[in-house]
């Protein structure tokens, strides 16, 4: 009972904070929407495929972009946390680091799915055209990266002490699960040492799922995403619980 | 004893930052520990708090052991860290809130308990302002409030008046003695201010290098190991045979001013004048703790501000 009302106050005060930050939420609109307009509508101008446009082909990649962004930043955001005392006060409650993990976890989930979904309803501007079956799927699979991406970031913002290494995390795990999930190209005729290496990110079964749903072009079975994204997203979750138990308080 | 430490240590990779100390502190006690930074202080209230495991040794916290029962020793106590802990973004009332609810206030008890502790450190009209608009002295009130909330039997501090201004901190010794005295609620403070721990503290411990170097009230301290210091006006001293006198460690004269540093000065008052020669003018300043400590560890405590975040950083990681 106690730990489910701290898990409680983990999630209010991180929906609270984000929600008084504005322009936050506004940044991580306006960054997406940039995407939308300038890259799928200029080289939009120039390629579709097979009826589809480009701005629309690429809408369900720029969707996961956003969650995906929101969701490391927020956990690698606990490196500050740490530094200025604030997270002590939350280690020295009498909580175990499982509800403190889950409890992190769900608030930056609820920070990015409120932002995917604005996003959503901002689609319907650029011609989006949905069907309830569509909206169900996308948030289905916004919710696996979100879950799997908070905890991926929170797990090693938890090991971490100083903001050195954001630039490294920003090339080595941030681009590459962006630029190599086919958010922004279609997956037939890629290079087979590209295939690879995109087929073994997780976050393509997620777009190929979204893209699936929405506009009915994929490259895996629906259920061959969802398998792939829950044992993402289960391993992720795994990995965040173990590296806040072995997390440092100072 | 509702404080009790055995040995306990903690060494990062190189340093020893806590060496064996051993402690008992009585319940409704405001105990100090006083020394300079990087002495080992903050290390020790980590321990104590469950937030670092002991390399070595334990501590009992209210009859839980720090290691084995931190769930029950954490219950036991209200924290204040040394850096802003509050968040910002919330208001006063609802940093309260969240901290009743992580530390499991009962729901019915909640609200009545958050305004009993705004009451107690004046926050009560600024509640629902936001942390932001704070001033440093509200903000230590505030985490002092928040230490409070789910009536702990003890309250660790670590460095709770850092940076603030001598009226702010007047207010907050008052609410801390105000707590001891009248909660009964036993007080664990770290500090490198002197007056705070002679102003505050039943009893201070000095530390230094991570070990407790002398442990008795302010006052015992400065009578036994602090030397006090005569000034006097004497046109024609008689200083060899001051020199000569046993306790006396220091004679100084220049123009006709004679500083005579010496122990257990209540005691030699008089022998001292009688063998000084004819002196127009006597003062007498007595031993401060940071004679103690100088006395102790031959260097003064460094009074400058907080210690930096990288020399924190240095210091808990041992690079």
């Amino acid at each position: 009972m106690s730990e489910l009302t701290g898990l409680y106050a983990l999630w209010y005060r991180e929906v609270k904070v984000f929600l008084r930050e504005r322009s936050r939420i506004i940044s991580s609109v306006v960054n997406p929407l940039i995407w939308l307009v300038a890259f799928g509508g200029g080289l939009g101008s120039a390629i579709s495929f097979g009826g589809t446009g480009y701005q629309t082909f690429i809408f369900p990649g720029v969707l996961m972009m956003t969650v995906l962004f929101t969701s490391i930043f927020f956990g690698l955001y606990i490196v500050w946390d740490k530094k200025l005392d604030f997270f002590k006060e939350v280690m020295v409650a009498p909580l175990s680091r499982t509800t403190l993990f889950v409890g992190k976890m769900l608030g930056g989930c609820t920070d990015a799915l409120i932002q995917g979904s604005i996003l959503l309803v901002l689609g319907i501007f650029f011609g989006i055209q949905y069907t309830v079956y569509a909206v169900v799927i996308l948030v289905l699979f916004l919710l696996f990266v979100a879950i799997g991406i908070t905890s991926i970031g929170l797990a090693i913002g938890s090991q971490m002490s100083s903001f050195e290494g954001f630039g490294l995390i920003q090339s080595f795990v941030v681009m590459p699960l962006f630029f190599l999930s086919g958010a922004l190209y279609p997956l037939s005729g890629l290079p087979d040492w590209l295939m690879i290496v995109v087929r073994a990110n997780p976050l393509t079964y997620i777009v190929d799922g979204m893209r699936g749903a929405l506009l009915g072009i994929y490259n895996f079975p629906l259920v061959e995403d969802v398998v792939v994204s829950l044992a993402f997203v289960a391993v992720m979750v795994g990995v965040g619980t173990l590296a806040f138990k072995r997390m440092s308080a100072t | 004893m509702i404080i009790k430490t055995e040995g306990i240590t903690k060494a990062f990779k190189s340093l020893v930052a806590v060496d064996h100390v051993d402690l008992s502190i009585d319940e409704g006690e405001i105990f100090g520990l006083l020394g300079p930074n990087g002495a080992g202080k903050t290390t020790l209230l980590s321990m104590l708090a469950t937030l670092l495991r002991p390399t070595e040794g334990t501590a009992m916290i209210n009859g839980f052991d720090v290691i084995k029962q931190p769930g029950h020793v954490r219950r036991s106590i209200g924290m204040v860290f040394q850096a802003p802990s509050s968040d910002d973004l919330l208001t006063g009332w609802e940093n309260l809130y969240l901290h009743a609810l992580m530390f499991g206030v009962p729901a019915e008890v909640r609200r009545e308990r958050i305004d009993e502790v705004l009451t107690l450190v004046d926050l009560k009209d600024r509640a629902n302002d936001r942390v932001k608009t704070y001033s440093g002295g509200m903000r230590r009130r505030l985490e002092l409030a928040r230490g409070l909330l789910h009536k702990p039997k003890i309250l660790l501090l670590d460095e709770p008046t850092l940076g603030l201004d001598p009226q702010t901190r007047e207010h907050i010794w008052e609410y801390i003695e105000r707590l001891a005295r009248e909660g009964r609620v036993t007080i664990l403070i770290t500090t490198h201010y002197m007056e705070e721990a002679d102003r505050l503290c039943d009893r201070v411990a000095v530390i230094d290098h991570g070990k407790i170097i002398a442990l008795d009230s302010p006052a015992n301290l400065k009578m036994q190991i602090g030397k006090s210091m005569i000034k006097a006006k004497v046109k024609e001293p008689n200083l060899e045979k001051i020199r000569a006198l046993p306790y006396v460690s220091k004679v100084e004269a220049k123009d006709g001013d004679v500083s005579i540093v010496l122990s257990e000065v209540g005691a030699h008052i008089q022998e001292v004048l009688c063998n000084l020669g004819d002196a127009s003018f006597v003062e007498l300043r007595e031993p401060t703790l940071n004679d103690v400590f100088l006395q102790l560890t031959g260097k003064e405590i460094r009074a400058e501000g907080a210690e930096s975040l990288e020399e924190r950083y240095t210091r808990a990681t041992g690079k």
